[in-house]
């Protein structure tokens, strides 16, 4: 995690667009929370993603996801950094990525489910990616000189991940009765976990509050736009309205992320001074 | 699953200025796809600033056999080379 180059912060970062107004001061441990949550997004699908490592439907979709992962755990690395130094206690990403326990993790439900076929993954992928092209977009001019910079960089990653994964779910969609009911199945499974992204909560609104972040509210609409429009291209039904799971925020995950935070810190923790 | 594609042969033009050039190919259902697993495969490392892609079976090919009528009378036309210009430093890619 720690071996990539350090960002360059474009000049003008801060101070434009919507939060080009005076700041209130930035509660340390709002950012802390906020970066952590940005993070942990990131790391977590990025994890999740690799698992298909070797194990793709193609050689050719294998580097695909691969690709997709490293982008996302390059995010999480800038993030998690950042979040390190915002705490003040000595962590570095790498500290925060393998030494924290499921209970102390920030990223959304969504990320964190398995990977099941690759309809499922494409359908994680597609709701999640669009929801954060839109967040990055916003992020781009947050008061914050390094979110700004790494969601200026991201954001055309992300870009890429939302348009794959849209165009994934179009061709699934309209491929044969097998891959048609398999997408279908799968935005049925991932739906509940959507609601979880556009949450409000405590930490979300003193970030919106001080120029942090947005309000995820601001771009429901268009979310929900874009989603109908790409469902409709693949020939499926917009999903009907479930009860929405939410916690992931606060610490309260499913018994997946256990899993995936077993496998992913098991060499560090095992090997504490393990070097590449 | 891939083999249920077709086969797609992809080009990439290193810079501005040069000629799109043929590493490899890709399985990909339709060409979109075929575009996005030839940047995911063949431009992750900086290679690229333009892709194309054509369906293999597009392309014609020589005939292996044919190779002796074909290539071999070019074999001792050394005076078709322009080994007896001056190439002026400053001209690249020749």
């Amino acid at each position: 995690m720690a071996s990539l180059p350090p960002i360059d912060l474009p000049e003008g970062a801060t101070g434009k667009g919507e939060f080009d107004s005076p700041q209130a001061e930035v509660p340390h441990d709002v950012r802390f929370d906020y970066l952590l949550r940005l993070g942990d997004d990131s790391l977590i699908l990025g994890q999740r993603l690799s698992e298909w490592c070797g194990h793709a439907p193609s050689v050719e979709v294998d580097l695909s996801l691969a690709n997709m992962a490293l982008d996302l755990i390059g995010q999480a690395t800038h993030f998690l950094g950042a979040a390190g130094e915002a705490e003040g206690r000595g962590r570095d990403g790498d500290a925060l990525a393998f030494h924290r326990d499921v209970l102390d993790f920030r990223n959304c439900l969504l990320v964190e489910q398995p990977n099941g076929d690759f309809a499922r993954t494409m359908a994680r992928q597609f709701l999640f990616s669009t929801w954060q092209k839109m967040l990055f977009d916003h992020l781009t001019g947050s008061c914050d000189p390094l979110i700004a910079a790494v969601a200026a960089k991201a954001v055309k990653e992300v870009a890429y991940h939302q348009e794959l994964s849209a165009e994934w779910v179009i061709r699934l969609g309209g491929g044969t009765e097998e891959s048609r009911r398999r997408l279908v199945d799968a935005l049925d499974w991932t739906w509940r976990f959507v609601p979880e992204l556009f949450e409000m909560d405590e930490i979300a609104t003193a970030a919106a509050g001080c120029g942090l972040g947005p309000d995820v509210g601001l771009f429901r609409e268009d979310y929900d736009r874009r989603i109908r429009s790409v469902l409709a291209e693949a020939g499926v039904d917009v999903p009907s309205d479930q009860r929405p799971i939410l916690g992931g925020r606060r610490g309260h995950h499913s018994e997946h992320l256990g899993h995936l935070i077993a496998v992913m810190q098991f060499l560090p923790r095992t090997y504490p001074d393990a070097k590449w | 699953m891939s083999k249920d594609w077709p086969l797609w042969e992809v080009f990439v033009r290193s810079k501005g200025g040069m000629a799109h050039r043929h590493v490899g190919s890709v399985h990909a259902p339709d060409s979109e796809i075929a575009l996005r697993h030839a940047r995911d495969t063949y431009t992750r490392r900086m290679e690229g600033v333009s892709l194309w892609v054509v369906p293999s079976a597009q392309i014609s090919a020589s005939d292996p056999e044919d190779d002796a009528t074909l290539f071999d009378p070019a074999a001792d036309k050394t005076y078709r080379h322009p080994t007896f210009y001056d190439i002026p430093e400053d001209v690249k890619h020749i």
